[in-house]
C-alpha cells in the first residue's frame, strides 16, 4: 500500500493505493505549517479505508513549498555562488540579470575563479585550491550559509565541481554545497542560476524534511518517505535535502501522471480545465514531455527539467460575451467568484459554465436561469471553446496521428465529447485527486545529458554507453535494476563544429525495490 | 550622423538580427547580454553610417567563430575579440578607426557592438553577409576582392594565432576553423582589414539599422495589438532589401535532422492552415531552399525565416519542433548579394541545391494572390 499526498497552495490531497486500486481519497485545506494538513488528510484516509497504517510501504509527497519560498522570497538562505572557469566567463558574472529583490533575499554574493573545461573535456585552466578557498572564506565571512558551485562544461566533466565540494567540506564541514552539474544541463548561466536557487533552499529543505518525517512517524507509519520531482519520478529525503529545486514543477506533473493512470493510458494529452485556465500537457511513455527551452522562474532564467505545459485562458469561470464581433470566451474569468457571479448561481455574468449548462452538457446550479439564452450565443460560445481546446491539443501532439485526450479538473464539463485532434476523449473517475495519485504512482529515475563524440559508424555504441550511464544513475537513485526502462532518448548534433559532436540525453526509470504499485 | 546605442535599440536589434539570420547564426541572446553588461558598466557604443567614414579610414571586421552552443556554456570574458583586433592592428602597424560586423544575422550582429564598447571605437552600420552564412569566405568583402587575411583568431586566455593565406579566403576559413576547434569550439576573430572606401564599395549598408527597425516594428505592433508580420513587411519595404512575403501560415508537421560534415542538415515540413500544399524547407545550419509542393518558392541567398506565429520571433533550425504554429517569411536580398560573383560563393549550388537561382519576388509573384 502506498500513500500519495499532494500539498498544493490551497488544498492538500491524499490517496491510499493498493495494487492500483484507490482505497480512499480525500481533500483538505493546506495549513501554514504543512504538517497538520498532512496529519488531518492521512487521519481521514485511515478512517475511510480502515487500513492499518503500519502496513503502508511508502509515502510519496508532492509539495509546492520550495517554489513558493522563492516566489515569496522568504525563508531563503544567504547564498554565495562560485564559478570555476576564468579566464572565460568574466563578461557575464554570476547572478547577472537576477531580480534585485531575490538577490537581496539571498544576500547573493558572486565569485569567479580559475577552472572549467572545454566541450571535449580538456581543462580551460587548472583549479587553484587557494584561490577557491579564499573565495569561500570571503563568502562565509560575509554571511553566506550555503554555496553553489558552477564550472564551465561540468555536465561533460564534473571533476572540478567535485574537487571544490571536497575542499569546502574539509575546511568547512556542514556548509551545504550545491554542484551545478547535479542540477541543470548545458547552458552555463541557466544551470548556474538553478544551482543558486537550489543552494538558497537548502536549509528550508532540511527543516521541511524533518517536519515531514515527524508528521508521518507520528501517524504510526514506518515506511520510507519520498518527494515528487518535476519529471514525475521521486527522490528520497536525503536527495530532497540536497536537491529541493527538483520539486518546482511537481504539481502539474503529478496531476498529468495521475490523470493518465486513472484512464489507464501512457501516451495521451491531458487537458486540465480549472476555473480560469486550461493546462494541457503530453504524456509519452507515461511521463510528461519536457519543455525544450529555458524556463523562467520568478524572472530568473533556468534550465532544469520542467514539463511542457501549455496554458490557455479557458476555464469554468471564463466570461462569455456576445458582441458585434461575434461570441468570445475568456481569457478573463470570474475566478473564485463563480459561485456568486455565474448566471446559473443567480449572478449577472455569463460564463463558460452557464453555456455548458444551457447546452445540456452539465447539471450545475439552476438550469432555468439560462434557459432563455439565445441559441446563437450558446452555439457561438461552444464553437469558440471547441476551437480553443482543439488548437491547444493539436499544438501538444508530437505527430499527425490522432491522440487520446484525458479531460480532468473542475471545468472539464467544457470539454466536448469529441475533439478533431483526439481519437477519444476520456473522463476518468477520481480526477479531483489526480495530483495525489500522480505522487503515489511515481518511480525513480536516472538521466544523462552531455556531449559525446560520435565516430562514423559508432552511433549505436555511443548510444549504448549513454543508456548504460542513465541506468547506472537510476540504480544509484534506488531503482530495482530489473525494472529499469529507458523512457527517453534525444540526440542533437552541435552546429558549426566538425567531428560529429552530439548532445545526447537519455532518461531511465525504474520501480522502487519495495515493490510498490506502479502505473 | 552617428548615434549612440540605447538598451532598447540593443534589444530590438537582437530580435531583428535573429530574423535576418534565416534560421542559423546562433541565438543573439548571449551576445546581447554581453553588450548589456558593457553598457551597464558605463561603456558606450556609437554606430556610424558607412558614408560617414573617411575613404582612408581603417576598418577591421570582428566576429565570433565556431559553435553558438559553445558560447552559451563557455561564456566569453568579453575581451577576446578586442585581443584579436589589437593584435591585427599591431601586426599591420595601424590603429582601427572602426569595427564592422562580418555577419548581421544572429549572434554576430552583437559581437562588434561589444568590441566597439570595450575598444572605444565606433561600429559601422553595415556587414559582409547581409544575413548569416556558415563560412568566412562567404562575405561580400571577399566576393568583391578584399582579402580576409591577415586574420587573427583569439581565445579567452589571450592566446591567438595569426593566419595569412594571401588572397585565398577559402584556405583562411579552413585554417581558422581548425584553430577554433583547438580553442574549444568557439573563438573570436578580427579579419578583412580594409579602408573606408573598400567598405563603402563592398559592404552591405545599413544592415544593423534594418535589424533594429525590424525588431522595433514587431515590438511596437505587438504592444499596439496590431499585426506584427505586417509591421515586419513594412520595415523591410523601407530598406534596400525591399520585399518580404509570407510563404506560409501553418504548423510544422515534420522535422528531420542529420549531421553532414559539422553542419546540422535537415528538412522541415509545414502544413498551411488553409489546407493547401505542404511547404518544405531544406536547411544546412541556415535555411537554404523552400518549396511548395515541387515548386521552389525561395532560394539562398534570399532570406527564409520561420517565425513564431504569435510573437513573430525567429525560430532557429535547432529549435524547430513538431506542432509549432508558425509563419514562414521570404525576404529579398539587395543587388550586391545577387551578382554572378556573389551567387558563385553562396548561390544554391554552393549549398548543394540543384536549381538555378531565381529571386524570391519572381518565384512568389504568381503565387501572391493565393497567399494570406
Amino acid at each position: 500500500m502506498i500513500i500519495g499526498i499532494d500539498v498544493g497552495g490551497t488544498n492538500t490531497d491524499a490517496v491510499i493505493l493498493d495494487g492500483g486500486a484507490v482505497l480512499a481519497a480525500t481533500k483538505t485545506t493546506t495549513t501554514p505549517d504543512v504538517t497538520s494538513g498532512i496529519t488531518t488528510a492521512v487521519g481521514r484516509l485511515r478512517e475511510m479505508s480502515g487500513v492499518d497504517l503500519s502496513a503502508v510501504s511508502a509515502v510519496m509527497i508532492g509539495t509546492t513549498h520550495f517554489v513558493n519560498a522563492l516566489v515569496e522570497a522568504q525563508r531563503l538562505s544567504p547564498t554565495a555562488v562560485i564559478r570555476l572557469g576564468l579566464p572565460a566567463g568574466a563578461g557575464l558574472p554570476p547572478l547577472v540579470g537576477w531580480p534585485e529583490r531575490i538577490v537581496t533575499a539571498i544576500s547573493g554574493q558572486a565569485f569567479m575563479v580559475h577552472g572549467g573545461h572545454e566541450f571535449d573535456g580538456r581543462k580551460i585552466s587548472d583549479l587553484r585550491q587557494e584561490e577557491l578557498l579564499d573565495a569561500v572564506d570571503k563568502a562565509l565571512a560575509n554571511g553566506a550559509e550555503s554555496i553553489a558551485i558552477s564550472s564551465i562544461y561540468s555536465p561533460v566533466n564534473a571533476e572540478f565541481e567535485l574537487i571544490a565540494e571536497d575542499l569546502i567540506a574539509s575546511r568547512y564541514p556542514g556548509i551545504p554545497v550545491t554542484l551545478s552539474h547535479q542540477i541543470g544541463r548545458l547552458g552555463l548561466l541557466e544551470r548556474e542560476n538553478a544551482a543558486v536557487i537550489n543552494a538558497a533552499l537548502r536549509s528550508l529543505a532540511r527543516d521541511i524534511s524533518a517536519a515531514l518525517t515527524a508528521a508521518v512517524r507520528d501517524l504510526g507509519i514506518d515506511a520510507p518517505l519520498f518527494v515528487s520531482q518535476n519529471d514525475g519520478t521521486v527522490m528520497d529525503l536525503d536527495f530532497t535535502r540536497r536537491y529541493p529545486v527538483n520539486t518546482f514543477a511537481s504539481g502539474p506533473t503529478n496531476s498529468m501522471r495521475g490523470a493518465a493512470f486513472l484512464s489507464g493510458l501512457s501516451e495521451c494529452v491531458v487537458v486540465d480545465v480549472g476555473g480560469t485556465t486550461t493546462d494541457v500537457g503530453m504524456l509519452q511513455n507515461g511521463y510528461p514531455r519536457e519543455a525544450a527551452l529555458e524556463v523562467e522562474v520568478e524572472g530568473i532564467r533556468t534550465n532544469f527539467r520542467m514539463p511542457d505545459v501549455l496554458s490557455v485562458g479557458l476555464g469554468g469561470g471564463s466570461r462569455v460575451r456576445d458582441g458585434i464581433h461575434g461570441v468570445t470566451v475568456g481569457p478573463d474569468s470570474v475566478g473564485y467568484r463563480i459561485g456568486a457571479d455565474a448566471r446559473v448561481f443567480g449572478g449577472q455574468t455569463l460564463t463558460a459554465t452557464d453555456i455548458a449548462v444551457a447546452a445540456g452538457w452539465a447539471d450545475i446550479g439552476d438550469a432555468a436561469l439560462v434557459a432563455k439564452l439565445a441559441k446563437s450565443t450558446v452555439d457561438g460560445a461552444l464553437s469558440q471553446m471547441r476551437d480553443i481546446l482543439e488548437n491547444t491539443v493539436d499544438r501538444m501532439r508530437t505527430s499527425a496521428d490522432p491522440v487520446d485526450v484525458v479531460a480532468v479538473g473542475g471545468g472539464s464539463i467544457l470539454v466536448p465529447a469529441e475533439l478533431a485532434s483526439a481519437s477519444h476523449v476520456h473522463r476518468p473517475e477520481n480526477f479531483a485527486v489526480a495530483n495525489a495519485i500522480g505522487a503515489a504512482i511515481a518511480q525513480v529515475g536516472g538521466e544523462v545529458d552531455r556531449i559525446f563524440g560520435v565516430p562514423a559508424g559508432q552511433r549505436e555504441a555511443v548510444l549504448d554507453t549513454a543508456k548504460q550511464e542513465a541506468v547506472d544513475r537510476a540504480i544509484a537513485a534506488g531503482a530495482a535494476p530489473s525494472s529499469i526502462q529507458i523512457v527517453e532518448i534525444d540526440e542533437v548534433p552541435l552546429a558549426y563544429l566538425p567531428g560529429n559532436a552530439v548532445r545526447i540525453r537519455v532518461k531511465a526509470v525504474g520501480d522502487l525495490p519495495m515493490g510498490g504499485t506502479k502505473g | 550622423m552617428s548615434r549612440r546605442l540605447t538598451q532598447q535599440e540593443l534589444v530590438d536589434m537582437a530580435a531583428g538580427a535573429a530574423i535576418m539570420a534565416t534560421g542559423g547564426g546562433g541565438d543573439p541572446l548571449v551576445g546581447r547580454l554581453l553588450v548589456q553588461q558593457a553598457l551597464d558598466e558605463g561603456l558606450t557604443v556609437d554606430i556610424v553610417a558607412p558614408d560617414e567614414l573617411d575613404d582612408d579610414a581603417f576598418v577591421i571586421s570582428t566576429a565570433m567563430m565556431g559553435a553558438p552552443s559553445v558560447v552559451v556554456e563557455k561564456l566569453a570574458n568579453g575581451n577576446e575579440a578586442v585581443t584579436s583586433l589589437r593584435k591585427l592592428e599591431a601586426h599591420l602597424g595601424k590603429t582601427a578607426d572602426a569595427t564592422v560586423p562580418m555577419e548581421c544575422g544572429g549572434l554576430n550582429s552583437m559581437i562588434p557592438l561589444l568590441v566597439a564598447a570595450r575598444a572605444g571605437i565606433p561600429v559601422v552600420d553595415a556587414d559582409g553577409m547581409g544575413r548569416a552564412f556558415p563560412e568566412l569566405q562567404m562575405e561580400t568583402f571577399g566576393v568583391y576582392g578584399i582579402s580576409g587575411s591577415p586574420l587573427v583568431v583569439s581565445d579567452e586566455k589571450g592566446h591567438s594565432v595569426l593566419i595569412d593565406t594571401g588572397d585565398d579566403n577559402v584556405r583562411m576559413e579552413t585554417f581558422a576553423r581548425a584553430v577554433t576547434i583547438q580553442m574549444g569550439g568557439a573563438s573570436f576573430i578580427a579579419e578583412y582589414p580594409m579602408t573606408g572606401a573598400d567598405l563603402k564599395r563592398t559592404g552591405i549598408p545599413h544592415t544593423l539599422s534594418l535589424a533594429s527597425q525590424i525588431g522595433r516594428a514587431i515590438r511596437e505592433a505587438r504592444a499596439a495589438h496590431a499585426d506584427p508580420f505586417a509591421a515586419l513587411v513594412e520595415a523591410v519595404a523601407d530598406s534596400i532589401y525591399g520585399y518580404a512575403t509570407s510563404l506560409l501560415e501553418g504548423k510544422i508537421v515534420d522535422v528531420e535532422r542529420s549531421i553532414v560534415g559539422g553542419f546540422t542538415a535537415g528538412r522541415v515540413t509545414l502544413a498551411p492552415f488553409d489546407g493547401g500544399e505542404l511547404l518544405t524547407i531544406d536547411f544546412r545550419n541556415e535555411n537554404v531552399v523552400a518549396r511548395r509542393g515541387d515548386q521552389v518558392v525561395a532560394l539562398v541567398p534570399d532570406l527564409i525565416t520561420v517565425l513564431d506565429l504569435e510573437s513573430c520571433a525567429a525560430i532557429t533550425t535547432e529549435a524547430l519542433r513538431f506542432g509549432q504554429r508558425v509563419r514562414v517569411v521570404g525576404i529579398s536580398t539587395p543587388e550586391i548579394m545577387r551578382t554572378p560573383e556573389a551567387l558563385e560563393v553562396w548561390g544554391p549550388q554552393a549549398f548543394g541545391v540543384d536549381h538555378p537561382w531565381v529571386p524570391v519576388e519572381k518565384l512568389t509573384s504568381s503565387l501572391t494572390s493565393q497567399l494570406p
